[in-house]
């Protein structure tokens, strides 16, 4: 293990961290640093938003300068890993920056006390003496979590079409292996209103010379989703609020006829008014006394699954996507998920999602999100959702 | 391109209505004069029209057009005064309603018109029928049809010129394939036809050309009796050569005993402010008779002066 002669006592290796490496040194720390975290008692009333886990060390009453340093430490590393959150404290780090300025062992310390993200290299003279360098996994996670609240201003000030537009494209030139990106596709084609889709379909145009439907099939076309997929972005639908109930009993039948068969469900969901599948879903729940979505996860089709929810409860869906984000072990997509949620609906049905998230996960949507999130990234947010 | 002629000196909207109105009162109508006057205005001045006569007299032009005459007549004075999207809108709703295979009427709305104006159709569809117009395709066609034609009146293909050569000669190469092995419906010819832009359409077809020899159309007469591979010629006669496609629809119409009067009306009415110029030159070519003569010499009275009218005779 790395040898940190003069700060035994102050850095934050307290013995808990030293498990063996299963999985790749950062993710260990990062996981090490939420347990210590999560087990510990809340700290004392802290400034807002920034509760400070206690530490464990015995020798903490013994040298109260190195516990204010290591203090100072867990605060930089939380600060800079957004740790338990997304985004980073910039306020932390500022302030870290004034104090320790001119105090270069403050900050060698601290890298030697974030064993995850950086790790000793021999410099060319032999390997006497050493840096602590940092770890490549480490400098991209730093530039995601520095540049969420970026992120978020660029999509705000973007026209919703050109924003539809560029995350359609993402998801099917970047993402494609992930099956995330279907999700996306997805999310866009059924929660938008069809001027909306048009728009964001013109801006596909104007953006990339290809039609969204194109690059839908051209991408997806050895998937089993693709003809689901071309149908729900090509989609026009009627904005009327009629609905037939006979049509919707007929449909509703037609698709427990068949639950394997998604080519009844998929024609349906491509083709029909946003009030007249509610009236179906509605139906269908009536007969079978289960809703739609839970025979769907028995038969596998995720693509399908989701496009059920978006298209009968689109605030509650949004919700558990938030939910997702904040979730351990979230995985980047989910996590980036936030502030595409965040930014395309906050004028949209923000309301019905707040409303949702409560009746949901029993907290409200603003608390959920400030405990969650820092810095600049946290305020942004919280603005765009409102009160 | 378009045959239909405007006088140059238009009399203004309010005289237009009154004559209209005019042609309606007393015992009988003067069909003359409404072929005179509706026959000869394009799209706009039509629009105008209805809205002024509407607000002058209280009752919609249309509505006193069908009081007022009937038969083939009543069909192609109506087709011709609506606004081009709505008229497209009327004859999608019917094509899909009546759908049976071989039934050109989708295939021509959804191929034979630009994008913008695709989109317009559908717009208009909502308006009028309080449905979207995939919703009422998907729910009349049937089989492998669906698979294709839901996809293609829902497309918004890119307008730009720009082209993937090598998209073109890969994608060529996968509709021979699929050609070949008989896959007629199969996925990617699906795909391939209802998404791509017309110039990557153009190109890939070229290709085919090019790399096999023949036309793509050529390899799909395999069987003349089925109308899947009809459908799937007419898509690609759509994109290549509307004016011999729309040609052929007027001649099987007209040849023979008896006439088709709708498809004549159908493609009289949509082409007139397009391309029917080049259609009666296509016609002339092939038939060695002007398409006046012909559609004078199949049918009769005002419905065949109104198509005179519309084919551009004074």
């Amino acid at each position: 293990m790395p040898g940190c002669p003069e700060c035994v006592s102050a850095c934050v290796c307290s013995d808990q961290i030293w498990l063996v490496y299963k999985g790749h040194p950062m993710q260990q720390f990062l996981a090490a640093q939420a347990a210590s975290s999560n087990s510990s008692s809340p700290a004392p009333p802290p400034p807002p938003l920034r509760s400070r886990p206690t530490r464990r060390e015995p020798q903490q009453s013994v040298n109260k300068e190195a516990a204010a340093m290591a203090d100072e430490q867990q605060e930089l590393t939380r600060a800079f890993s957004g740790l338990g959150g997304l985004g980073v404290e910039e306020t932390a780090l500022v302030s870290a920056l004034g104090r320790w300025r001119k105090q270069p062992e403050k900050r060698a310390s601290f890298r030697r006390g974030f064993p995850g993200f950086f790790s000793p290299a021999p410099t060319a003279s032999g390997g006497a003496i050493t840096i602590e360098r940092c770890e490549d996994e480490y400098v991209r996670h730093l530039k995601t979590e520095f540049s969420r609240f970026k992120n978020l201003m660029v999509l705000w000030a973007m026209h919703p079409w050109e924003r539809d537009a560029r995350w359609a494209h993402r998801a099917l030139h970047k993402h494609k292996k992930h099956q995330g990106s279907g999700c996306i596709l997805v999310e866009l084609a059924c929660t938008r209103s069809a001027e909306e889709l048009l728009g964001a379909r013109r801006a596909y145009h104007a953006l990339y010379s290809r039609s969204l439907e194109e690059d839908v099939a051209y991408r997806l076309k050895e998937t089993e989703h693709a003809g689901l997929l071309v149908g729900l972005v090509a989609a026009y639908r009627y904005e009327g609020a009629r609905v037939s109930e006979d049509l919707a009993t007929e449909e509703a039948n037609a698709i427990s006829a068949k639950p394997g068969n998604n080519e009844v469900l998929a024609r349906v969901l491509a083709t029909r008014s946003k009030p007249q599948l509610r009236a179906t879903f509605r139906i269908y729940r009536e007969i079978h006394g289960k809703p739609l979505e839970e025979d769907l996860i028995a038969v596998g089709g995720i693509c399908l699954q989701e496009a059920v929810r978006c298209l009968d409860a689109p605030a509650k869906y949004f919700g558990e996507v938030i939910a997702g984000a904040f979730k351990e072990g979230a995985d980047k997509q989910a996590k980036a998920a936030l502030t595409r949620v965040v930014v395309s609906r906050s004028e949209a049905d923000m309301e019905e999602i707040k409303e949702a998230y409560v009746k949901q996960h029993g907290a409200k949507l603003v608390d959920a999100v400030a405990k969650n999130t820092h810095g600049h990234y946290r305020d942004a947010l919280l603005a765009m959702i409102g009160k | 391109m378009a045959t239909l002629t405007v006088p140059s000196s238009v009399p203004a909207i309010t005289d237009d209505c009154e004559q209209l109105r005019k042609a309606f009162q007393g015992w009988g109508t003067n069909e003359a004069l409404i072929i005179s006057i509706l026959g000869h205005r394009d799209a706009a001045q039509r629009r105008a029209i209805r809205r002024a006569y509407a607000e002058t007299y209280g009752e919609e032009l249309l509505r006193s057009i069908t009081d007022e005459i009937s038969g083939d007549f009543e069909r192609a004075v109506i087709l011709w005064t609506l606004d081009p999207a709505e008229r497209d809108a009327v004859l999608a709703n019917e094509g899909a309603k009546k759908w049976h295979p071989g039934s050109p009427v989708l295939v021509e709305i959804a191929c034979a018109r630009g994008s913008g104006q695709l989109f317009a159709v559908r717009q208009a569809y909502h308006e009028r029928f309080k449905r979207s117009l995939e919703e009422d395709v998907a729910a009349h066609v049937t089989g492998a049809f669906r698979k294709l034609l839901v996809p293609l009146v829902s497309s918004y293909r890119y307008e730009g010129p720009e082209v993937n050569t090598r998209l073109a000669h890969s994608e060529a190469k996968i509709l021979h394939e699929k050609i070949e092995h008989k896959a007629y419906g199969d996925d990617e010819i699906i795909r391939i036809l209802t998404t791509r832009s017309k110039a990557q359409l153009l190109a890939t077809f070229n290709h085919y050309n090019d790399a096999f020899g023949h036309p793509i159309t050529k390899d799909l007469k395999a069987d003349p009796k089925d109308e899947f591979l009809k459908t799937l010629r007419a898509v690609i006669r759509c994109f290549t050569c509307p004016d011999r496609y729309f040609e052929k629809v007027i001649r099987l119409a007209i040849a023979g005993t008896g006439t088709d009067e709708n498809s004549l009306t159908r493609i009289i009415t949509t082409r007139a402010e397009v391309d029917l110029k080049l259609i009666k030159e296509a016609y002339q070519k092939r038939n060695s008779v002007p398409l006046e003569r012909a559609v004078a010499g199949d049918t009769s009275g005002d419905y065949e002066s109104m198509l005179l009218a519309l084919l551009g005779k004074e």
